[in-house]
This record gives structure tokens, sequence and C-alpha cells, in this order.
């Protein structure tokens, strides 16, 4: 009879889809345990949201305070923490954002719990929940087991569903005792990069560019403009300073599993492949006949993607 | 002004080697692995000898594991670091463990920045440096990056990404977040993990390598700590994916449409 409690993620004046993954993920725990699913919403003016979560089915207690306006996980995590303890959670989870990466290791810590990070599935009932969780960069699926009173873990949004809009939740308001001239970390600034193309970890389609683009990432761009999808990139494209570091796929930047995977002048390193062969279609473009992403492709199109990108926008145009 | 950094050397599967579980899944296959210094652990390193060489001070490197791990200790010492710590221990580690190891070795030589990889590409665990960070009642800033690209001027003179503030006190960090690029302050002593773009790590060179023989390495046993080595995070079992069966060369542009339209479906 554990509870469970998911954090949830906003900025910019609206919830993290990833969360609504890590609701889901939620709900099967406390499906396996029979306890009660809580969510937390921290923040400032975060009202609307609150209500936007509580349409979830679940409690939802909310933090609204000026010292939690800019996410800090010395600030965010005694509250967590506090909320945790007060809905008796066992259970603790968040999406495997940056955010929840960075802030759960800390609730963790504050709890005295172990922490399992990045699962992708749930096993066992009651009190022996179980973790699946990949290691070796996705070259093996761990079942883990944590011995702590509390159990602390982020999920793989791609790998569980949207959880639905049930209806019947509640708001709770949670007060906030920190105080923001005893924190030894201070916010500076958050530089965006914008764009109008879907998520990366959420889109349907991903055109991704590596290495062979040699920094035009114009017909990589182009075809994913036409799909509507939207533009991952390889390590070294990042490295080089062709893309901004958010469209990395792999291992150690996005995991992303959509219906189509095009790869354009990626090699397929290990490291990448990490990030997207959970895909549903994965398409490989690349002058190298040899290319290791070719053992892994679907389809494999050997051919200059200067060429072969370009021909299949105009094809994708032509069959609308 | 100068700074003391503690920083850290895991030994871990060389990346490139290829990782299989054992049959009975207790474990994975060990013969002909190669080992070396975590990835991001390099890049941890790398940033502390910058710091060193721009704001002079000390640069300590720890290990936790068996004797063999003394190897990526002297790797980091052969990068330039100044001294070393091995903590011995045979058993199993999670990060609670290795984080409340790392928190006597910060209370013995008291840094005034402990700089970690993000995660180790064992474990793919990510919570060590967050985990450290709450436990000494320290600020964190995971995921340090910098917005100069590697291929910049910048990074060819080795310039740290870490900004380290004129009296010594606080540091600024630029993070990699999801949708852009974050700066936080922080105040010292301050915890803070490394992502990949940080720097480019230096190569030992021969003189480097044969100084690090010299450097001082102390030895101590986990039991020693007095922390409890019992983890929390118990792997009961591993398993390979599923493999993803390979697929087809298609001839051109053509045949890829077909497939995707009519076969697969997708667009």
């Amino acid at each position: 009879m554990a509870n469970v409690l998911i954090v949830a993620e906003q900025g910019g004046g609206h919830l993290r889809k990833a969360t609504f993954h890590a609701i889901a993920a939620g709900r099967e725990v406390a499906r396996r345990t029979g306890g009660k699913l809580h969510l937390a919403l921290l923040g400032k003016g975060i009202g609307p949201l609150a209500q936007e979560l509580a349409a979830c089915g679940a409690e939802v207690h909310a933090a609204d305070a000026e010292v939690l306006e800019h996410y800090l996980a010395e600030a965010h995590a005694p509250v967590v923490a506090g909320i945790a303890k007060a809905c008796d959670a066992t259970f603790v989870g968040a999406a495997a954002t940056a955010q929840g990466k960075d802030l759960l290791p800390r609730v963790a810590a504050k709890l005295g719990a172990g922490m399992a990070t990045e699962v992708v599935a749930f096993g066992g009932d009651g009190a022996n929940v179980t973790f699946r969780r990949p290691m070796w960069a996705g070259n093996v699926l761990a079942e883990v087991e944590i011995a702590s009173q509390v159990k602390v873990f982020t999920v793989r949004a791609t790998e569980f569903g949207v959880a639905a809009r049930e209806g019947g939740g509640s708001v709770t308001a949670v007060p906030v005792a920190i105080d923001a001239a005893g924190l030894r970390t201070r916010f500076v600034e958050f530089r965006e990069v914008k764009s109008a193309r879907p998520e990366l970890t959420e889109a349907r389609v991903v055109v991704s560019g590596g290495r062979g683009t040699k920094g035009d990432f114009k017909p990589v761009e182009a075809l994913a403009d036409e799909l509507g999808a939207a533009v991952g990139a390889s390590r070294a494209a990042v490295d080089a300073g062709w893309v901004p570091n958010d469209w990395q796929v792999g291992q150690t930047g996005k995991v992303v599993a959509p219906e189509l995977y095009v790869a354009a002048g990626i090699s397929g390193a290990i490291q990448h492949l990490a990030g997207m062969k959970g895909s549903k279609v994965i398409v490989a473009v690349n002058k190298d006949a040899d290319a290791p992403i070719f053992q892994i492709a679907d389809y494999g199109l050997v051919a200059d993607l200067f060429q072969a990108l370009p021909a299949l926008q105009a094809k994708v145009k032509a069959n609308k | 002004m100068p700074i003391k950094i503690l920083v850290t050397a895991k030994r871990v599967e060389d990346p490139e080697s290829k990782i299989r579980v054992k049959p009975d899944g207790s474990g994975i296959v060990t013969e002909g692995v190669n080992y070396k210094m975590n990835p991001f652990d390099e890049i941890a390193v790398e940033e502390a000898l910058r710091l060193r060489e721009k704001h002079g001070g000390e640069v300590l490197v720890a290990s936790i594991g068996g004797d063999r791990s003394m190897t990526e200790i002297r790797a980091a010492l052969a990068m330039g670091a100044d001294r070393g710590v091995l903590v011995k221990h045979e058993g199993a580690l999670d990060p609670v463990v290795v984080s409340a190891i790392l928190a006597k070795v910060f209370e013995q030589e008291k840094p005034d920045l402990v700089l970690l990889g993000k995660q180790s590409i064992d474990d793919d665990q990510n919570q060590v440096g967050q985990y450290l960070a709450e436990r000494l009642g320290l600020a964190q800033a995971t995921f340090a990056s910098k917005t100069e690209s590697l291929e910049s001027e910048s990074e060819q003179k080795k310039q740290p990404g870490l900004l380290l503030s004129s009296d010594g006190k606080r540091i600024g960090v630029v993070r990699e977040v999801d949708g852009g690029v974050e700066t936080l302050d922080l105040s010292l002593p301050a915890v803070v993990t490394t992502d990949l773009r940080l720097n480019k790590p230096r190569f030992a060179s021969l003189p480097g390598i044969m100084k690090a023989k010299k450097k001082e390495v102390r030895e101590l046993p986990a039991a020693s700590l007095g922390v409890d080595l019992a983890p929390r995070v118990v792997v009961r079992r591993l398993e390979e994916p599923p493999r993803r069966k390979g697929g087809v060369k298609v001839a051109d542009v053509e045949e890829l449409w077909k497939k995707l339209h009519d076969e697969a479906k997708v667009v």
C-alpha cells in the first residue's frame, strides 16, 4: 500500500509533455503497489498549471513561491522531499529530463533513498516493485531493486504512454519556507533556443544530420520541415558547433523513439544508436556503404545526402 | 586566487569494447574487455587542470575501486594532477555508497571545488555529483558545458569553461539543459559535474607519464572511513535488449519512397 509521488515539470508557462509520460509511469507503480498517486508542482504563479494537472485525477501539491521562480535543485529538493514525506510516498519519480536528472538524486539524498535513473519498465508488486534500466549505453538492460525504504526514480518518457485526463483531482497549497538569501546557488540566465518544430523527444518523425553534412544542415532541415519533423544531430555535429547541443541524439543526449528516424551522414557510433534504436522505422543515408548505421537501419541508401535528401523531400511534397 | 580541486577518475569498460552479458545474467563478460578512465571524468580532470593553470592551486584525483583503479589515478597524474587518493573497495558500488565515500574524502581534504563526470558510462546513473552536493549541503551545477565550440580559439588555448570569481569565492557555470543553455553562479565550495562539450581532454605527455610515477598517492581501505558500504541499488539480473533485425539496402530515392509509403506506411 505504498504511495507514489510524481514531480511535474513546468516552464515558459506550460507543463512539459514529458510530465504526462511520468504520470502514466506513476499510475502504473501505484497500481502495482495499491497506493495512491500524488503529484508535485513547483514554481511561481503556477495556479492554472496546478489546475490543469489536477485533471489527471490525482492530488496535486502545489508549491507557489518567489524563491521557486527559476528552477534550482538546491531550492526545489527540500520542497519536494517535504511533499514526499507529507503524502507518505514510498516511490518518488519524475521524467528523465535535464531537470529531472539534476533534481531527483538530490531529493533521494534528502530522503536517504536509493535511486534508479532512466527506468524503461517496472516489475513486481507491493513492496517489491523492481526497476528495469539501461546500462553501458543501452547495451545491457538491468533489473534492479532498491533496498532503501523510499525508492526514487526517473523514467525514460518515450517508454511510457501519455496519462489520460481522468478528472477528479484536487490542488493543495504547500507552504514554502526556503530563505532565498541562504541559497548557495544563484540563477543568472537561461538562453533559450526557440524552435517552431516539434520537440525532439515527442516528434513522430525525426531527421538527423551528422558529420556527413560537413556543417550544412539545410538539406536535413528542409526535409524535416517537409515532413513536419524534428531535427536531431550526432555528437560530431554538435561538438563542431554546427547545431545547438539540444539537438544531440544519443546515450548522453536525447533518447528518441519516433515512428520514423532518418539518419543522414551519420556513421552510427554505439553512443548515437543508444539514443535512437527504439525508433519504429530507421532510414540511413550515407556515402559509406560500410557505415555501422546500416546494420540497424530498416532501409539503407548508399548515396550522397546532398542529392538524396532533396530528392526525398520532392517526393514527399509531390505526394501530399 | 588559487583553488584546490578534488576530481574523480573512475575505471570503466572502454566504450569501444563490445559489452556482452553472461548467459546466466549475473554480470557482463569481462574477458577481452579493455578498461580506461570514464570519459566524463577525463573532461573533469582536464577542467581541473585548466583552472589550476589559470589560477594556481592543487588538483587531487580520487578513485574508488580495486588495485587496478591505480591505473586511472596514474593516468590523471600523467595529465598533470598533483596527488591521488585511492579508496580500496572490491565489492559493488552504487551512487549512495560512492557519494558517502567521497563526502569523507571531502571532509579530509577540504577542497574548494569537487569536479566529477556527469555519469559513468558503465552504470549511466548520473547521480553521484548531485547526491554528494546534498550530503555536504553544497550548491550543485550538473552538465557543465560552454558556449564556445570545441573547434573555437578559446578551446585551442585551453581556457577553462568554469569562471572563477576574482575573490575566489564563487564560480560561474554554463549548463546544457533542455531547450537551451543556462548559467548559474555558485558559492564555493561547490560540486560541478561535466558534460561532453566542456573541453577536449589533453593526452598525457611522456614527461608527464614519467613524473606521474613519483607523485604521491594515498591508499586507504573504504572500510576505514566509517561509512555504510551496503549498496541501496542492487542489480539482480542483466540481459541484452532485443536486437533490431537487419534491414535492406534500397537502390535509390524512388525505391526508398515506395518502401516508406507502401510498406512501412510512415509517410
